[in-house]
């Protein structure tokens, strides 16, 4: 084996001061984070996602539960015209882990009708409907007064003043989501694609060009050391964006954020992916020109609908199926599982596509680009 | 062991036949010159040779090791500046120096390679701010920075100023004075006069021309001439009363020579013509009128006197 650690640091002591003096790559790496964070933070400032939409989950089989759902619905279902001012219920499946779905839709409202609804309304015994919801946001509020309003009507038609059924109150996971938790895992994912992406597309032609790949081909310096030299360094430069865009977020805009290792994992894979896409794409065009379309059409999309400036689950669900082949949304989803829930189960399965498809992708570039010519 | 063989080595790109069955050889320790018009095949052989460009057919053997699949190992051996030599934008000269003996873990002394290919006045300039020639330079001490048995120097001296120019010659003898091989292609035939024990020259991917220069210039040269400044009127006096071949313009007139006697009548011719003339000179084709007259053929030019 070839390989040399201290010629990969040698290469990336190399480039990476070649990066801070340039104007670009010091602007992309320490400036555009910040200024994207301040302005989208200040655009969307103190505004909650709105959340409309609204989780039941009815473990009754019997047929009160069933008339509890119809009442629900037909005091508030909004879902087909779009009012922004109604609720929207949409069922979930007895076997599922409510409280984890929630998080999974990053929804925080939703009603669970316990199993034995039935049984124990029919024989007047005292029954709890779960009311999940966020203290601080105003859907929230509309849907307790609603499931009250359902469960008031419950209440008259069984036994006489007798107040049988009850409302369980539950807290969603955390306290209150805003814009702002969203945008900063969404954005580091922005930079984790976009420097890397930009910066290798541009330099597989470059260095083609200007023949510095045959240079270097020249020098004992192997391909995977010089590529694994680039992962280093947008890695590093990641990590500065997390913590300015996370210092940004939290002191200026007030962000809830779960530091922890979870993060950390991210902010290696990304980068990872990112440089090793961006020097595969660059090895199919030969000009600049053609290399930057091409670098383009693979990163605006990502760019766009992976979730980086808006949540995917608030988008609309063809889109939304357009962001699950998107390697960048399984970045920003695990970040956000990590950093606003705190679930880490949820983002073991992002880490291990995300890691599987960098190894490929990794592996296809050092395959595929050639410093030589034949 | 010859420290470079060449046999039948061809290389077409498309259609063009890029090197077209080109056969040499470079002794360890000497300084081997590939001229030739633009275009001729030579970048694309000293790419070969460097392991940078795959042959079509025929061998290649660098220190004895085939350039393509063994060029890790050669790399190592031979230093290389890159026709037009291009460099990241940003590191400096000494930068540049230390990145390459780490790469290829050799303790460098940058100053002292500076001083050697005179740039060590642009040390800390950003290789982006560099001048041309200043840049070229730099590529030269990248070339030794891994003390290599064999070096390729393609157009080294392209754009230099005639100090710059003298700065490499200088450092090319060096190389020779230690023993080391140099092959190296330039369109300065004095250059090449000036630096190789052998040149070849290169015509639509053939060698049209192998040797010492005086080999070549007395193999190809069409002999003495006779160079006199003068006017039209002396030419033509010179067309009319003698059988010598002369040509005239620029305010000279280019007298050939086959053989003494022809000497003889021309000096003469001149004295019997009249004319205002000075200036006169006898010498031999030089390696610039063999090179023009070689690369020329067949493409029209230089056969205007025959
Ligand atoms: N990568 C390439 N693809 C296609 N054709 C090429 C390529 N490189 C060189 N050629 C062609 O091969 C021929 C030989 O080129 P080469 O660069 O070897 O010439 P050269 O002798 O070095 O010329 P110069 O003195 O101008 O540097 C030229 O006709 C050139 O157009
Ligand atoms: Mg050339």
């Amino acid at each position: 084996m070839r390989f040399s650690l201290s010629r990969t640091m040698s290469d990336l002591k190399v480039y990476g001061r070649s990066s801070l003096r340039s104007r670009e790559g010091f602007f992309f790496t320490l400036v555009f984070p910040v200024i994207l964070i301040l302005l989208f933070g200040a655009i969307f400032s103190g505004g909650g996602v709105s959340q409309s939409t609204v989780y039941v989950q009815n473990n009754d089989t019997g047929p009160v539960g069933a008339a509890f759902v119809s009442a629900l619905n037909s005091t508030s279902n909004y879902c087909s015209n779009g009012s922004s001012a109604g609720l929207c219920l949409r069922p979930v499946p007895m076997d599922v882990n409510f409280s984890q779905y929630l998080s999974s839709k990053s929804a925080s409202d939703g009603i669970v009708i316990p199993a034995n609804f039935s049984l124990a309304f029919e024989s007047g015994q005292e029954v709890n409907v779960t009311v999940f919801g966020n203290p601080s946001s105003t859907t929230s509020a509309v849907v307790s007064g609603v499931v009250a309003e359902v469960v008031n009507g419950f209440n008259v038609r069984g036994a006489a003043g007798v107040h049988h059924v009850g409302i369980a109150s539950r807290t969603a996971v955390s306290s209150n989501y805003k814009y702002i938790d969203f945008l900063v895992p969404g954005l580091i994912g922005f930079a984790a694609l976009t420097s890397p992406m930009f910066a290798m597309v541009n330099m597989s032609s470059t260095y083609r060009r200007d023949k510095v790949f045959k240079l270097l081909s020249l020098t004992p310096l192997t391909k995977t050391e010089w590529l694994l030299s680039k992962i280093i360094w947008y890695v590093c430069t990641t990590v500065v964006s997390f913590i300015l865009m996370t210092a940004v977020g939290v002191y200026v805009f007030g962000a809830h954020i779960a530091l922890n290792w979870g993060i950390g994992i991210f902010l290696l894979l990304g980068p990872f992916f990112f440089v090793s896409l961006g020097m595969l794409v660059g090895t199919v065009s030969n000009t600049p020109e053609a290399a930057s379309v091409v670098g383009n059409l693979v990163t605006f999309p990502m760019m766009f609908l992976s979730g980086t400036f808006f949540p995917v689950s608030s988008m609309p669900k063809y889109l939304q199926a357009v962001a699950h082949v998107l390697p960048l949304y399984y970045m920003i989803d695990g970040l956000n599982e990590v950093m606003i829930y705190g679930n880490f189960e949820a983002a073991y399965i992002d880490m291990a596509l995300l890691l599987a498809i960098s190894v490929v992708v990794f592996a296809l570039a050092v395959k595929f680009f050639r410093w030589r010519e034949d | 062991m010859p420290a470079i063989e060449v046999s039948g080595l061809k290389k077409k790109y498309g259609d063009i036949q890029a090197v077209d069955g080109t056969s040499f050889s470079v002794e360890e320790g000497e300084v081997f010159s590939l001229l030739g018009p633009n275009g001729a095949g030579k970048t694309t052989t000293i790419e070969i040779l460097e392991g940078l460009r795959n042959k079509d057919s025929g061998t290649a053997k660098v220190l004895g090791l085939d350039p393509w699949a063994s060029g890790y190992e050669l790399h190592k051996r031979i230093g290389v500046i890159p026709q037009g030599f291009k460099f990241l934008d940003y590191p400096t000269p000494r930068e540049a120096i230390s990145y390459y003996g780490a790469l290829f873990g050799k303790k460098v002394d940058p100053d002292e390679l500076l001083r050697r290919v005179i740039l060590d006045d642009a040390s800390n300039v950003w290789f982006q701010n560099l001048s041309g020639g200043q840049k070229q330079k730099l590529g030269m001490a990248l070339s030794l920075v891994n003390d290599p048995q064999v070096i390729f120097l393609d157009e080294p001296t392209t754009g230099l100023d005639p100090q710059a120019r003298r700065a490499v010659w200088e450092v090319v003898r060096k190389l020779k004075d230690e023993g080391r091989t140099v092959m190296l292609t330039t369109h300065y035939l004095e250059e090449a006069e000036e630096l190789a024990d052998r040149v070849a020259i290169m015509k639509h991917g053939k060698i049209v021309a192998m040797g010492t220069t005086e080999e070549i210039e007395s193999r190809f040269g069409s002999g003495q001439r006779m160079v006199v400044k003068g006017g039209d009127d002396l030419l033509k006096y010179l067309r009319e009363n003698t059988r010598l071949r002369a040509e005239g313009g620029a305010g000279e007139v280019t007298i050939f020579l086959r053989d003494k006697a022809d000497a003889m009548v021309a000096l003469g011719a001149i004295e019997e013509s009249g004319a205002a003339w000075e200036d006169l000179t006898v010498r031999r084709d030089s390696l610039e009128d063999v090179f023009l007259k070689l690369v020329g053929e067949s493409e029209g030019i230089g056969e205007g006197g025959e």
